[in-house]
């Protein structure tokens, strides 16, 4: 090993002189208490601005959770579990988890399949590939916000092309929008279009990643049709790629704001609140920090869920 | 693979060719509505070329509700300084935890994980307080310092530097070169794949966050683009759409523009650097 190049000799450790009650020193020499020094320096921007702008944060979050502290107001007091109490009760707030639950349930899974399938057809394409793969994928290198405009004024309800089109075979065209029944679905359109290229991306990595031996070798042990060998060689060869694109999908899906913010303001009648924008609301216009505090404390936990989660899927399942 | 045509290429390449003309009807339309008249866009929706050029008419608009320049050089500004010191900060780290021995790095490591799972969301009510009692709401500073530092970058940066062989850093150290010349005249020139990866990925990011912006800027003169566009609109009062899609039209394509021209670079990056969103 190169490394032990570093090590030199252990220096001498005289006997006689060391009744001293210290533990005897570990062993070490001049260069490596330099290496450690140096590394010291060389990690310590990052180390602090860590501490300053990570852990001290989550900490205050969490304490802020347990006060009453409002902005603009220069005394508060620790109010135990009040805020969480309140949450429970507050209809607003368990309209928004089911809502961000629901655009989760539909956005995620929709997303990953459309970009399994995406991936597997550019892969087993040869003409066109790059432009399919630009064409999916330019909606993640656009400005969300402004490419949600643009959705609005193509779900428009008089003046929209979709709804143009959908006049011209006869059809009516919803509010997409504007009403309370299609709205979580139609951001959830808006959702899946986003970010169906980004998980086309990673699982064209994990299909290229496949050795093509397996699909011959699973071919002479019988698996004669491509359907057989999807399941045989290629599905669980994506394991691995399906379990991260699994967890960004979800964590990414409960983050959801631009578009409601941009498009709805959780609007019409609550229809669209979701968590980020309960937070938002709550925290930076009605300024009221330490309840918003207890929602962000809720918001982390299921974080925190979903990684562990992942971890536990990635030990169990997916070594091959 | 064959290249006979039969039924399997055709319905593949037909959904392909079908999805993508869904993906890309947006931008269509994103193009045609910005040079229609207010009038054409109230009774014609579907022709996609306008019968009068109005793009002048348009962009003028665009340009004089809010001033556009100073969105972009915003996001440009924005987005460099915070790119820059992320690298800078990260770089030293992260080599400090692949190459060298010390104490501190299984703390460290712990903190990165950690920070892994917290976004800004988590931690924009104490900064948002913290920044507002310091009076620093409304500047750069506010927009860039809680992204200078990012545990991903660290993340990346310490994968990719334990893959380098130590006896390229053991030649440099008997050359007696300094720690610190050994990362800016050794790493940094072999880490330039792990860099413009991550360049990819906080670019991307942070040109397209709202979140942040949203709640430290109300003073149009920081506005990042994302957040001027909803300025814009805002001040656009009803459906003057023609002028709101050149407004798009004009944040959406510097990003678009970077990713047309350097598509492999991106896609590399986030293949990279997709562990995370």
């Amino acid at each position: 090993m190169a490394d032990m190049t570093a090590i030199s000799i252990p220096a001498e450790v005289p006997r006689q002189k060391a009744p001293k009650p210290i533990v005897p020193r570990p062993i070490v020499n001049v260069s490596e208490r330099h290496e450690a020094r140096v590394a010291w320096m060389l990690a310590a921007p990052a180390m602090i601005l860590i501490v300053l702008f990570i852990v001290a944060p989550v900490i205050a979050v969490i304490t802020l959770g347990f006060t009453d502290f409002e902005l603009g107001y220069s005394t508060f007091k620790f109010v135990g579990f009040e805020n969480y109490a309140e949450l429970f009760g507050d209809r607003t707030f368990r309209q928004s988890l089911w809502n961000t639950a629901i655009y989760t349930a539909i956005v995620a899974p929709a997303s990953i399949l459309l970009g399994l399938g995406v991936a597997l057809l550019i892969e087993s394409e040869t003409v066109g590939r790059s432009f399919f793969r630009t064409a999916y994928f330019l909606p993640v290198a656009s400005l969300l916000v402004a490419m949600a405009t643009v959705w609005q004024y193509l779900l428009h309800p008089t003046i929209g092309p979709v709804n143009s089109m959908l006049a011209m075979v006869g059809l009516p065209g919803p509010n997409w929008l504007g009403s309370a029944g299609t709205v979580l679905y139609s951001l959830s359109m808006i959702g899946v279009w986003q970010t169906v290229g980004f998980n086309m991306i990673l699982f064209l990595a994990g299909l290229t990643a496949i050795p093509r031996d397996l699909y011959s070798a699973a071919e002479i042990d019988g698996a004669k049709s491509p359907i057989d060998r999807f399941f045989l060689v290629t599905l669980p060869m994506l394991g691995p790629t399906t379990v991260f694109v699994t967890t960004i999908s979800i964590i990414n899906a409960v983050k959801v704001f631009e578009t409601v913010k941009t498009l709805t303001e959780g609007g019409p009648n609550k229809a669209s609140e979701v968590l980020l924008f309960t937070i938002y609301q709550e925290g930076f216009v009605y300024l009221r920090v330490g309840y918003a505090s207890a929602m962000t404390v809720v918001f982390l936990a299921v974080l925190v869920v979903m990684m562990f989660a992942q971890y536990r899927l990635v030990d169990r399942k997916v070594h091959y | 693979m064959t290249q006979t045509f039969n039924l399997g290429r055709a319905i593949r390449l037909t959904l392909l060719s079908l999805g993508a003309l869904i993906f890309l009807a947006p931008y269509i339309f994103m193009i045609s509505t910005a040079g229609k008249a207010q009038s054409e866009i109230f009774t014609s929706s579907l022709s996609l070329i306008p019968t009068q050029f109005f793009y002048l008419e348009n962009f003028a608009k665009a340009f004089g509700r809010v001033s556009m320049g100073q969105l972009l050089w915003n996001g440009v500004v924005v987005c460099g300084l915070i790119f820059v010191f992320q690298v800078v900060i990260a770089i030293p780290c992260a080599y400090a935890m692949a190459k060298l021995k010390f104490g501190a790095a299984r703390l460290l490591m712990a903190l990165v994980m950690l920070g892994l799972l917290v976004p800004i969301h988590a931690t924009s009510l104490p900064l948002y307080v913290a920044f507002d009692s310091a009076a620093l709401l409304n500047s750069y500073t506010a927009l860039v310092a809680p992204f200078s530092i990012s545990v991903f970058a660290i993340f990346l940066f310490l994968q990719f530097f334990r893959a380098m062989p130590d006896d390229l850093i053991h030649a440099a150290r008997l050359d007696g070169m300094s720690e610190l010349g050994i990362v800016m005249r050794v790493i940094v020139p072999n880490a330039w794949p792990a860099i413009t990866a991550f360049a990819i990925f906080s670019v991307v990011a942070h040109w397209n966050d709202l979140y942040w912006p949203l709640i430290v800027v109300s003073n149009q003169a920081y506005a990042t683009p994302p957040l001027g566009l909803l300025f814009f609109r805002a001040a656009e009062a009803g459906d003057d759409y023609g002028a709101l899609m050149a407004a798009t039209l004009i944040i959406t394509l510097p990003l678009v523009a970077a990713f047309l021209l350097a598509q492999k670079r991106f896609v590399e990056g986030i293949t990279m650097t997709g562990l995370k969103g």
